[in-house]
């Protein structure tokens, strides 16, 4: 490690020597400069939130594998899948086992990840996704649990703590080395190469065309302009919601987005599509996967009017126990009346 | 463009006129094409030679010209799950010189676009420091400042490549990159006013966006060359790159330069979070991973003519450009093929040749009309030359996705159309 560094930064050096020549790198200052404030140790703890393999950073909690299920199908399943297995193109969470060394690696926590702090600090930071930094400590805890036992390193017994976080190790933990390209790679690199007849005439052994799987520009200009004239088209038209309140409810419907489409094109996505949706019956919206939850409270007929919206947008997981919408809920009642009629004057009604 | 009706006459008369040109060089004697009637556009009064256009302050923000305005970023839907966490490359082939223009310089975003109020943005440098600081926008803009102009590629530029050819366009074979002027404050100044214990090793920059970005960043790199940037070619960063600030981690791979840059933490060992170990680490063959492979291989690649900037001009005289970089110095040689591999001549280097930057290289020839199959070779100032896609695998495998930094071919048939194609 400390070699690869040096042998780095002389090389950094050397270079730099002639760019200080006509820079004049920025003066340090002995003592510094006296700019900026001391940090307050209430801020330091509100952004210091990262995790190291060793623990480092851990707060104290826990979570069982149970618990870590309903977790995860709450916050996690609609991308991820419920096993792990994941929705169109996001992330496998599971599996994967011995499959680094063939011809279609499959990494996750369980395959490829090296310590366990990484899924901690990540999930914490990051996830669920849309809704950073929005889970209880012991709810990461308990997510975590639940897919270490999705990738049989515990039994669906445990209970990961910050007491017994430093225990658990993971498969690959010990796939990794340092770059070794220094080695490897640089001195068979660097030579000085062949200029003439260096082979035989070459044939070509593979075209791009074959596959075929380059966007192609027209279609995509195309499907730009259609979608401006859509735009162009519905908002003017939209006479039923304040204009005013729809204005201020797209920078709201944002958030939504992730998940839902609204629109001409719209299709389904993580969530369900939304066009329409504005006193539509529940969990009806065809190809999509409802949870029974929200399939249910269809058919015990459940209407999107506006009192059930707001009420779902304010406590997604309190008004309807069990559905797989991984949102938080809106704060103010402003947000929520500008979000249903940005709904409703894009489609939605 | 070529498909945009404003050019397709003109071209026609051009190809015309080559093929007299092609002509007359084979007898030895150059002689101009010749026109058979006289131009309309010369000898009719044109509208904007005779009518006024739109005063100063028409565009208080210009735009470049509507008949540039395929000049775009583009993506490639397939590749990810959503556009929140996505990426767009930057139109290689539309481009001169050595700049990016900020609006054409790619995008990655693993939690979309944080948009940040200036006022509302704080640095926070914490962890083993004497004194953990905070500071303002209005702070960071007191201390002395440096101008460098860096390229930022992203590790997997190229990364689609490497089980064979599959993308037709260097935009999507080559477009995670940009090159840019920014204007920052040495990362080393705000460390020093923090003031580092003696057992400091490493850093850990963070973004204020919804992925909250971090990367682990060894102390010897942030002490060096680190800047944070609060500007671009002259004017403050795009939301895109991180405005207000973001980290710049000169030569090292893109996914380290931390944008909407929130804090820096200072440790004594790595932190390996998401970026460096589930994503950023190169699997070869046997199933282990490099891990913290930072610096960018020397590069090149061939931006015109390429798939989607074909010659549309027919034999004569030929202008073959492009771009290369190296994450370990300049870039003093080029190397260009017309065969494939089995003969090279020096490309001739124009322009700025500065540490860590994109070069621009030129191969003037004259074309015969036939086949060729376009390569590109970089040499950059420590020895090092960019390899071949084999000699790559043979080392890497076909799995690690990051740092492709092979020798990149173009087919060019009789029509002067491109292809990416691999040959052997």
């Amino acid at each position: 490690m400390k070699k690869i560094l040096l042998s780095a930064s002389a090389l950094v050096m050397g270079f730099s020597l002639v760019a200080l020549a006509q820079e004049n790198p920025a003066p340090s200052r002995d003592g510094g400069y006296g700019l900026g404030r001391t940090a307050l140790p209430e801020e330091i703890a509100a952004w210091d939130i990262d995790i190291r393999p060793d623990g480092t950073g851990l707060p104290v909690g826990e979570g069982d594998v149970w618990t870590g299920e309903e977790a995860y199908v709450d916050y996690c399943s609609a991308c991820h899948g419920d096993f792990g297995e994941a929705v169109g193109r996001w992330p496998v969470l599971s599996g994967g086992f011995g499959s680094l060394d063939g011809e279609d690696p499959v990494k996750t926590m369980g395959s490829y990840w090296p310590y366990l702090s990484t899924a901690w600090d990540y999930i914490h930071r990051a996830m669920p996704y849309g809704a950073a930094q929005s889970l209880e400590d012991d709810e990461v805890y308990a997510i975590l649990a639940y897919l270490l036992y999705l990738n049989e390193v515990v039994e669906d017994d445990f209970v990961l703590s910050n007491e017994n976080f430093a225990e658990i190790a993971l498969r690959n933990e010990d796939g990794f080395f340092l770059d070794n390209r220094a080695e490897v790679e640089l001195p068979l690199f660097s030579q000085e190469p062949c200029m003439s007849d260096c082979s035989d005439p070459v044939e070509i052994t593979m075209r791009a065309a074959v596959l075929d799987v380059t966007p192609e520009t027209e279609s995509d200009e195309a499907a730009e302009e259609e979608a401006a004239v859509v735009e162009e088209e519905t908002v003017p038209v939209a006479t039923g919601p304040d204009p005013e309140l729809v204005a201020a409810g797209e920078a709201v419907y944002r958030r939504c987005s992730t998940c839902h489409q609204i629109g001409e094109s719209a299709v389904n996505r993580t969530g369900p599509l939304l066009n329409g949706i504005y006193m539509a019956t529940a969990g009806t919206r065809e190809g999509f996967r409802y949870s029974p939850a929200m399939s249910g409270a269809g058919e015990d007929g459940l209407i999107w009017d506006d009192e059930n919206l707001a009420a779902y947008l304010t406590d997604p997981r309190g008004f309807l126990r069990g559905n797989r919408m991984a949102f938080q809920g809106l704060r103010s009642e402003e947000e929520i009346a500008a979000v249903i009629a940005y709904i409703r004057a894009n489609g939605g009604e | 463009m070529a498909d945009d009706p404003n050019f397709s006459s003109s071209r026609r008369k051009f190809l015309g006129g080559a093929a007299v040109a092609g002509g007359a060089l084979a007898s030895g004697k150059l002689v101009h094409a010749q026109a058979a009637s006289p131009d309309p556009l010369i000898t009719e009064l044109q509208p904007w030679q005779q009518y006024l256009g739109p005063g100063v302050d028409a565009a208080p923000y210009g735009m470049p010209s509507p008949f540039e305005a395929h000049v775009v970023r583009r993506n490639v839907p397939w590749l990810t799950a959503d556009a929140v966490s996505s990426v767009n490359f930057t139109p290689l082939h539309e481009l001169e010189g050595i700049i990016t223009p900020n609006g054409l310089c790619f995008e990655r975003h693993h939690g979309g676009v944080a948009e940040i109020d200036p006022g509302m943005h704080r640095l926070m440098i914490n962890g083993l420091v004497d004194n953990p600081l905070v500071f303002t926008m209005e702070d960071l803009l007191r201390f002395p400042r440096e101008n460098r102009t860096y390229f930022l590629e992203c590790a997997a530029n190229t990364g689609m490549e490497w089980r064979g050819a599959q993308l037709n366009g260097c935009q999507f074979t080559h477009g995670m990159i940009h090159n840019v002027v920014y204007t920052g404050v040495p990362l080393r100044l705000l460390l020093e006013e923090a003031g580092l214990r003696t057992n400091a090793a490493w850093v850990l920059p963070e973004g204020a966006d919804a992925a909250a970005m971090t990367r682990s960043v060894p102390l010897e790199k942030a002490m060096d060359d680190c800047l944070v940037a609060f500007a671009m070619n002259g004017e403050r960063l795009r939301p895109e790159q991180g405005y207000p600030i973001r980290l710049v981690v000169p030569g090292w791979e893109g996914n380290m330069w931390v944008k909407w840059l929130r804090r820096i933490e200072v440790g004594d060992e790595p932190w390996h979070h998401r970026e460096e170990t589930s994503k950023y680490t190169d699997l070869l063959e046997d199933g282990q991973a490099r891990r913290f492979t930072w610096e960018m291989d020397a590069k090149s690649v061939i931006t015109n003519p390429s798939p989607q900037a074909p010659i549309t001009h027919g034999p004569g005289p030929t202008v073959i450009t492009g771009v290369a970089w190296s994450g370990r110095g300049t870039i003093p040689r080029v190397d260009v093929s017309l065969d494939g591999g089995a003969n090279w001549v020096q490309a001739r280097m124009s322009g700025p040749s500065l540490d860590k930057s994109m070069h621009r290289f030129y191969y003037e020839f004259d074309w015969d009309g036939g086949p060729l199959l376009l390569q590109s070779r970089a040499h950059d100032s420590t020895g090092y030359v960019q390899p071949t896609k084999d000699q790559l695998r043979e080392i890497r495998g076909e799995n690690s996705i990051y740092h492709n930094n092979s020798i990149q071919t173009w087919a060019i048939d009789e029509t002067g159309q491109a292809e990416n194609v691999e040959v052997g």
